[in-house]
């Protein structure tokens, strides 16, 4: 039974299909991986019952055959997603009993396809990490460490290593700054992160407004973009999605890529690049261009300025953003002589050391005297970041990068931990694309000679995610990358 | 133009000041969400997800609050702009669910207009609009039901909210009165806010300061909040400007500052200092688009607009030809405006305006009635005046049969013929009448031919009384005059 938990969604859908197995039975592996595994600490909240319950009924619908798009594929949900009726926390201690009385549209959109909760993943708390150690309930280990516990990437950590170990067919995730490719690379699974606007933020907790989106995160290309497909749309709860029409993202894996424009930019090889990370890159360069692609050098001058644009405008909506966790309505509340003693006594035992940080360094940048020196300057080299990227396309039809300088590395790491400028260094190649609005991929590429797997990076136009599945899985075939 | 001028012993002076309004939206449903904004449910009984600020949820404007905001704008002459921008003004309270308020901040939706405002001696002033932008109301704090806690009612919370403001153009508390009064009226017209001072549906905050006369100089000002009606801001106007007069004649210097307004002895009291208030940390609310508006949006709205109080009174005075003061009365609400049009109509509008002005709104006044519950029709009313200026009755009797049909409601034609009230102009019928009325007196009518001629008030009366009202009083006395004479 547990071969089950190996087939990609695509191999499962047609399992099902022709009755090979059933959905229970898939969802029983799934669990049974879940119980396995449970030591990667991937999952702060489980729902068996309700996943076998859905699964019964999937297997109503086949039978009866009036199976959906995403009939019977059990699925982790990012806790950072509203899921009615089941506890959602963020993996922040401030609000880690809260059990939304509504439902994310992105979830609502994936359970309506037919697809099963099997529960909600660990994260950084409120997305605010790169290494899934900020969270509530303790960090997450990468399914791929040997001696020494390493971490998964974040914030998505718990949604990548869920993926790679098995414990689900496929998750949801969301990236800010590079919070699903980030992971994607480090636990050697496929993550994207669609166009600002492909996916409804409806439900999902906010982080820093302008930048979230929400994407699929699996096990290949191809279930990338089945579940993508089902995510994506316009939804009037949302002002900013947009009301663009969903492609079959799935349609255009297998087309030829010959002739394709690969962009490769020269401010993401700087000096003293990881020497194996630089090889990887080179290496995918090399097989798309002997599938015909052609292979093009780009710029994007301001890329320099990305990180600290990224961490002026991620902390300041984010101050804002988490102001209402306050234990006034909802979530946690350490009591006070005064509100104002409520709202210090909660927040300061309710949020986490590096959202703390964030609030903080946000707070500061919105302030009288400093937003027009930090915040209105850092849209304004925002705007130059955008204006980099439309330039690079009139030459290249996608660019390919690296996802992340490094692999990943170990939990308790003591350059990060004493120093936070280092942890956000891993964000350096992803959060340009966040700013910028662009959808972007990391595919597994190989792994480094220390085991671990390293991942690539692709960026398409605006509403162009097609061009980025077409190449992705051009590569993706190339790479033969063999899944944990 | 009336100057307004507080003199001391020391000295003249002269007010600055400016008001900050703000209109609640006369919308089903909320600015940003689809609760309902019905005044007067039950505490938290119209409360979305959006309004209580729950984790994930998102704003989406109302269109009809910005289509309100735009007549409202369009109503006060003003440039609609069409690339406005919500922002977040940030600061801690519980009557605000997220923590933030969504208002706008750089990029408003109205820029400058300006109202016009009739003042007693005749004169008109023109008060400049500086701006309106749209916003999200706070909900209720409620901190008398426990000594101990303070309740939240979030039925208000996310309501839309229109923000008013002026120039610095006010000089007197009669000006700030007048002005309250006729934007309340304006946007009662409109259909954009009820105006409500009372419910608080519009409120206001004004900025005062003074300055010696004539003088040019802008010297610090105070914010006074919560001047909840037309009386107290006047109230709140002369108030602080005689207390920073009295200030300033003291030798001291003054600081901007907030003060609060205390409605029962009209005295304003020490808030909070300027340079200590909240750093709001505005910024641009990046959950909604900046609203962009085609011109097809605004010419719809265009059409909608209705006649306003000034261009319906000018009418009333060129037209009609009623007095700019009866006008500017009778158009200060449309549903009186619209009542005085349809009585008005075929008939003599200036004595129908005598009329309505008069025992109408007494009537109205003494019944405590409401204008629509009205037991007199315009249509009545109209007929009334009729009645009068084709000498069927006289205005007298006018009186008696209003006072009947206030309560019967009944026509004033039938009443007039049921009572037999109708006047008697029959000219030999009157000299009958006269003649008796003489004949009886003898010793009056030698009094009077002996000089005593303010007999004739006297003779007058006796003819009325003996024709029990329905005589002619104008043909009484002229034929009186003829045969006394």
């Amino acid at each position: 039974m547990s071969e089950l938990t190996k087939l990609t969604i695509a191999e499962a859908l047609s399992g099902l299909e022709t009755k090979k197995f059933s959905a229970k039975e898939l969802t029983a592996a799934y669990i049974h991986k879940m119980d396995e595994n449970r030591r990667f600490n991937a999952y702060v909240s489980e729902t068996p019952e309700i996943a076998l319950k859905a699964a019964e009924a999937a297997d109503k619908n086949y039978a009866a055959g009036t199976a959906r798009t995403l009939e019977g594929i059990p699925l982790g949900i990012k806790d950072l997603f509203c899921t009615k009726g089941v506890r959602t926390t963020a993996c922040s201690r401030i609000i880690d009993n809260f059990v939304p009385p509504y439902e994310s549209t992105v979830t609502e959109r994936l359970f309506a396809a037919g697809a099963i909760c099997l529960g909600k993943l660990n994260m950084d708390e409120f997305a605010m990490g790169g290494s899934n150690e900020n969270s509530c309930f303790g960090p997450v280990i990468n399914p791929w460490s040997k001696d020494v516990p390493l971490v998964p990437g974040g914030s998505s950590g718990g949604s990548a290593a869920a993926v790679c170990a098995e414990m689900c067919a496929a998750a949801t995730g969301t990236d800010t700054g590079g919070s699903i490719r980030q992971p994607a690379a480090f636990c050697g699974i496929v993550g994207v992160k669609p166009t600002y606007g492909r996916c409804s933020r409806y439900g999902i907790m906010a982080f820093a407004s302008s930048l979230d989106q929400a994407g699929p995160m699996g096990k290949d290309v191809r279930d990338c973009a089945l579940l993508l497909k089902v995510m994506a749309g316009h939804d009037v709860k949302d002002s900013t999605s947009a009301f663009k029409e969903v492609p079959d993202f799935e349609k255009v894996l297998g087309q030829d890529i010959k002739g394709l424009k690969i962009g490769i930019p020269a401010e993401y090889r700087p000096e003293g690049l990881n020497k194996e990370v630089a090889e990887a890159w080179d290496k995918a360069t090399a097989m798309l261009k002997a599938r015909g692609a052609e292979i093009v050098n780009i710029s994007l001058p301001h890329t320099k300025y990305a990180l600290p644009v990224y961490y002026i405008i991620a902390p300041a909506e984010a101050s804002s953003n988490l102001a209402r966790y306050d234990g006034i309505r909802y979530g946690n509340r350490v009591d006070g002589a005064h509100v104002d003693d409520v709202y210090v006594n909660t927040r300061t035992q309710g949020f986490g050391k590096e959202v703390k940080r964030r609030i903080m360094i946000g707070t500061y940048v919105l302030s009288a005297g400093y937003y027009d020196a930090y915040y209105v300057k850092a849209q304004k080299v925002r705007r130059l970041i955008q204006n980099d990227f439309n330039e690079a396309f009139k030459h290249c039809d996608v660019i390919l990068t690296p996802t992340s300088p490094t692999t990943a590395f170990p939990i308790g790491d003591k350059a990060m931990m004493e120093n936070p400028l280092n942890m956000y260094l891993n964000d350096v190649f992803t959060v340009s694309v966040n700013l910028a609005g662009l959808p972007a991929m990391s595919l597994p590429i190989g792994l480094a000679s220390n085991g671990l797997p390293l991942g690539m990076q692709l960026i398409s136009r605006a509403f162009d995610e097609e061009t980025m599945f077409k190449a992705a899985f051009a590569l993706e075939q190339d790479a033969g990358f063999k899944r944990k | 133009m009336a100057e307004y001028v507080i003199e001391t012993p020391k000295g003249k002076w002269e007010i600055v000041c400016g008001l900050e309004i703000h209109c609640q939206i006369i919308s089903k449903s909320k600015i940003f969400s689809g609760a309902s904004t019905e005044f007067g449910d039950d505490a938290n009984e119209n409360v979305s997800f959006v309004d209580a600020g729950m984790p994930g949820m998102l704003p989406v404007l109302n269109k009809e609050c910005v289509r309100q905001a735009v007549k409202t704008g369009l109503g006060l002459n003003a440039k609609i702009n069409k690339y406005s921008v919500f922002s977040r003004k940030n600061y801690f309270y519980p009557d605000t669910p997220q923590n933030y308020q969504i208002t706008q901040f750089e990029y408003p939706l109205v820029g400058e207009g300006e109202i016009f405002v009739d003042l007693k001696d005749g004169s008109t002033r023109r008060i400049g609009i500086e701006r309106i932008h749209i916003e999200q109301d706070a909900a209720k704090s409620i901190h008398d039901l426990n000594p101990k806690k303070s309740y939240i009612d979030l039925n208000r919370a996310g309501v839309g909210l229109m923000e008013i403001v002026t120039k610095p153009d006010f000089c007197s508390p009669e000006e700030v009165g007048e002005f309250l009064k006729k934007l309340r009226s304006i946007v009662r017209y409109l259909g954009t806010c009820d105006g409500n001072m009372d419910e608080g549906s519009m409120r206001c905050d004004a900025s005062i300061s003074v300055r010696p006369l004539g003088s040019k100089e802008l010297r610090p000002r105070t914010e006074v909040k919560n001047v909840n009606s037309v009386k107290f801001a006047m109230q709140a106007v002369e108030f602080e400007a005689k207390r920073q007069i009295a200030l300033y004649e003291a030798g001291e210097t003054m600081q901007q500052q907030t003060r609060h307004f205390n409605q029962t002895d009209g005295s304003t009291t020490f808030l909070r200092l300027k340079e200590f208030s909240d750093d709001y940390r505005y910024f641009p609310e990046p959950d909604l688009p900046p609203l962009v508006l085609d011109d097809a949006f605004i010419d719809d709205i265009k059409k909608e607009m209705v006649e306003l109080p000034d261009a319906k009174k000018a009418r009333f005075v060129k037209d009609m030809g009623l007095t700019a003061y009866d006008a500017s009365v009778l158009c200060e609400n449309k549903e009186t405006a619209d009542f005085f049009e349809k009585a008005a109509k075929g008939h003599d509008a200036k004595k129908v305006a005598n009329w309505m002005m008069g025992d109408f709104f007494a009537m109205l006044n003494a019944k405590r009635l409401p204008l629509e519950k009205s037991p007199v029709t315009p249509e009545m009313l109209g007929q009334l005046v009729d009645l009068i200026t084709s000498n069927v009755i006289n205005g007298k009797t006018a009186k008696d049969v209003f006072a009947i049909m206030a309560e019967t409601g009944e026509n004033p034609e039938k009443i007039v013929e049921e009572k037999g009230w109708k006047q008697v102009t029959d000219t030999g019928a009157i000299e009958s009448l006269i003649d008796k009325i003489l004949a009886a007196n003898p010793d009056n009518v030698a009094a009077y031919k002996a000089g005593k001629v303010n007999l004739m008030g006297w003779f007058v009366g006796q003819v009325m009384k003996e024709s029990k009202g329905t005589a002619n009083p104008g043909m009484v006395n002229q034929i009186l005059q003829q045969k006394l004479g």
